[in-house]
């Protein structure tokens, strides 16, 4: 299935829509006060599973074009990990301005002696220079090669992101261990790809 | 992020109190003349009679009834604080015995029914904090644990009370859940923590009879220590010599002490537990020292270093 360039850019707006459905659900909910007793936690731990479901879902663009052959996904990927981004912002801001409102004391103290706190805020840091990077401008700046060496970096970003959920978990890890379990499927084609290009290099990659 | 009220009722939008009241025994008649008196339902929301007011009443504003029965720990349950409420409706509260046993000179099986006419029933109302570093205030109904306890004659060789809570397999799904903790549910005390004033046996929160979210029919409540240690629906009490290891020890050693007492200095891996946020509140506070009830049970812990007896 391939698109015009009509079809694939009223694609991007409808996908640049529902990616914005978990926020307004979030406003939604606060507005109407149904996010349970504790509002704020849950905001947290939303926006938090948000940022983690697109760095995956990101991560699924590339399969998914190999797989189906629909080289126009290719065009979502970057709004999709500036979603990652956008999300894990907002998850960063509100556990600083409203959970700890702006005690960089205990900030700090949690970054340093709290291990999955210690893991998201790398997380966050890794995922910045990504996002900076991610327009055409700062590809033609950095050239392709060092620009792709970069953006490898959202392996580490998505592995990070499961552990810092892993280890906030207090004793059941079902959630976290299917992030991990779809985090490795993700990861795991991409090796037996690269592997099968390593065994056959007159083979390009579709 | 706005964080926005919700508009305030209208005095003419508000049910009247009697035919409010009415609307919900019309339920419960209407669910007993329905299912046969005696089924569990009978039982939800009955008010409970001749309670007075007991001592150690925190100031501090009441967290709402919906909060208190919508945001529980009660792992048998799930594990979402959303899930108890959501999975204890077929929970059986009724019949109820609770065995007394180990070292004591007249080990008892006491009904429910018997617990409730111990003695007079009180109303504490009590600060929660939660080892997740939020916490509530709730008006329990209940009477001190160690008129209970009495009750058996502990012998002079019990040096420490374990408490057992239910295992009912067929209602409650969390126990069937993966990665979760050994069952039963196993707490424990010292003998002159469980002794103390302020510790009591619950039967109830704001005036009725405990949900089967909040632990019914009956559990315990200490308020300077963390929830976790506030064992919930309660089948067994043991007298015992050896310092018992409890459910979340087992789970979490270096995480979880016996002792588990609220304590803002020592600091949990997972959550600072130098303040926490009242639920409904915006702001965070600070967390006090045995969640405030120092003058009762400081002297218990004199002598012993708190960051190794954590």
């Amino acid at each position: 299935m391939q698109l015009s360039a009509r079809q694939r850019s009223t694609v991007k707006v409808i996908v640049f829509l529902l990616c914005l459905i978990p926020l307004a659900r979030l406003a939604w909910g606060i507005w109407n006060d149904t996010l349970g007793a504790n509002p704020i936690e849950f905001v947290i731990r939303a926006l938090g599973d948000w940022a983690l479901r697109f760095v995956l879902i990101t991560l699924a663009v590339t399969p998914l074009r190999k797989l189906t052959g629909w080289t126009w996904l290719m065009t979502l990927r970057r709004m999709l990990g500036l979603y990652a981004f956008f999300y894990a912002t907002l998850h960063l801001s509100t556990y600083i301005w409203v959970d700890q409102f702006f005690d960089w004391i205990a900030i700090a103290k949690d970054i340093i002696k709290r291990p999955f706190i210690t893991v998201g805020m790398l997380t966050y840091t890794l995922l910045v220079p990504l996002a900076i990077t991610s327009n055409n401008a700062m590809i033609r700046r950095m050239g392709g090669k060092r620009w792709q060496f970069l953006h490898r970096a959202i392996y580490i970003i998505g592995a990070l992101g499961v552990l810092h959920f892993w280890w906030m978990v207090k004793l059941d890890i079902t959630q976290p261990a299917i992030y991990a379990a779809v985090l490795s499927a993700l990861l795991g084609l991409r090796l037996l790809w690269l592997r099968q290009r390593q065994r056959s290099p007159a083979v390009t990659s579709l | 992020m706005l964080i926005k009220r919700p508009n305030d009722y209208l005095p003419s939008e508000i049910t009247p109190r009697g035919l409010f009241e009415r609307r919900r025994d019309f339920l419960r008649l209407s669910t007993a003349a329905a299912l046969g008196a005696m089924l569990p339902e009978a039982f939800a929301n009955a008010k409970l009679a001749g309670i007075r007011p007991g001592p150690y009443a925190a100031t501090d504003a009441q967290t709402p009834y919906s909060k208190v029965t919508t945001y529980n720990n009660f792992y048998e349950f799930g594990t979402d604080k959303s899930d108890p409420a959501e999975t204890s409706g077929k929970f059986r509260a009724r019949p109820w015995k609770i065995s007394i046993e180990g070292l004591v000179k007249k080990p008892k099986t006491l009904d429910i029914d018997d617990i409730l006419k111990l003695a007079p029933l009180e109303e504490r109302i009590y600060r929660l904090r939660c080892v997740e570093a939020w916490s509530m205030v709730i008006p329990w109904i209940g009477f001190p644990l160690s008129t209970l306890l009495k009750h058996v004659e502990p012998l002079g060789s019990a040096k420490y009370v374990e408490f057992v809570s239910v295992v009912q397999k067929d209602t409650m799904p969390g126990l069937s859940g993966f990665g979760s903790l050994d069952w039963p549910y196993t707490e424990g005390l010292r003998i002159d923590e469980a002794m103390n004033p302020l510790a009591i046996v619950a039967v109830g929160l704001y005036g009725e009879v405990l949900p089967n979210q909040n632990g019914a029919p009956v559990r315990v409540v200490l308020p300077w220590k963390y929830g976790f240690k506030s064992a919930k629906s309660i089948v067994t009490i043991r007298f015992v010599d050896k310092e018992p290891v409890s459910s979340w020890m087992k789970a979490g050693p270096s995480e979880y002490g016996f002792y588990s007492n609220v304590n803002p200095e020592v600091d949990h891996p997972r959550w600072t537990q130098s303040s926490e946020r009242r639920i409904g509140e915006f702001f965070k506070r600070k967390t006090l020292m045995f969640n405030g009830y120092g003058d009762q049970v400081a002297a218990l812990y004199t002598g012993m270093d708190l960051r190794k007896n954590y």
